[in-house]
């Protein structure tokens, strides 16, 4: 292979830093959900990557549960943001105070 | 060391990332997401998962990126446009993204995973086809189950009940 180990988890570390960024910075309920697909995308990078070169093929069954149950986060979280926007005509997290303390 | 395929993939994945968090609009934001979808599918080809690159294609791309595209269209038109962020939260955030990319990624590039290489030939994906359904088999049904669940779910979240049926035609 040209490509080797590390170029992969270096692109995925480097992924994983802006979904980071986009959690910790955004207060748009949906930019904060782009962020968690990139999380997660990063972490299916890595299993596929591993899988590869160790090589067995448990790594690439688990990022296609991984996928799959991300599928169902997305689903919820989006019917969430329907929800908040319904009460509050906003989709800044700021505005969601009903469950704070 | 990487090949042209490899970096071109890497800008158009890290560069949409970027612009899908960055861009002013929440449409091209999702856009932008669906590309750099694409982009992790196209490093799973470069990977030699054949079967996962096409599972993400259709999940995330197909679906996923679809679903959030039609939720921004929900939304209304100012809320779209709309960026209010602190300055100085904006800067910790970046200065945490730099610290958490060179920290990580120092320690990976110290360890010993630079050596590691592998000559031996790709899993085969019809093995994987076998693995689901046989050793798999009770985690594809659960997980089938809580797709199922979850959808479910959705919609009676984002169900109205103040909405009388007959007026929900206009």
């Amino acid at each position: 292979m040209t490509n080797a180990l590390i170029d992969f988890i270096l692109v995925s570390v480097a992924l994983l830093a802006i979904g980071i960024y986009g959690i910790a910075v955004k207060r748009n309920a949906i930019r904060m959900l782009f962020g968690i697909e990139m999380i997660i995308n990063s972490a299916n990078l890595n299993l596929v990557a591993f899988s590869r070169y160790i090589p067995n093929s448990q790594g690439q069954t688990l990022a296609l549960f991984s996928i799959a149950i991300a599928a169902a986060e997305v689903a919820v979280g989006l019917a969430l943001v329907i929800v908040a926007y319904r009460m509050y005509r906003n989709i800044d997290i700021a505005d969601f105070r009903s469950l704070k303390g | 060391m990487v090949d042209s395929v490899f970096l071109a993939l890497s800008v158009l994945t890290i560069g949409s990332a970027i612009v899908a968090l960055e861009i002013r609009s929440l449409i091209y934001g999702s856009i932008a997401l669906m590309l750099t979808l694409s982009g992790v599918a196209g490093f799973f080809l470069l990977l030699d998962a054949p079967f996962v690159a096409m599972f993400q294609l259709s999940v995330y791309v197909g679906s996923i990126a679809v679903l959030i595209l039609f939720t921004v269209m929900l939304v209304r038109r100012e809320l779209i446009f709309n960026k209010v962020e602190d300055k100085r939260r904006r800067y910790a955030g970046i200065g945490l993204m730099i610290v958490l990319m060179l920290g990580i990624g120092t320690i990976i590039i110290g360890s010993g995973l630079k050596t590691m290489d592998t000559n031996s030939p790709a899993v085969d994906y019809k093995k994987i086809g076998e693995d689901f359904l046989t050793y798999y088999s009770p985690a594809l049904i659960v997980m089938a189950l809580i797709l199922a669940s979850s959808i479910i779910g959705a919609m009676t979240l984002a169900r109205r009940e103040d909405v009388i049926d007959d007026q929900r035609a206009d």
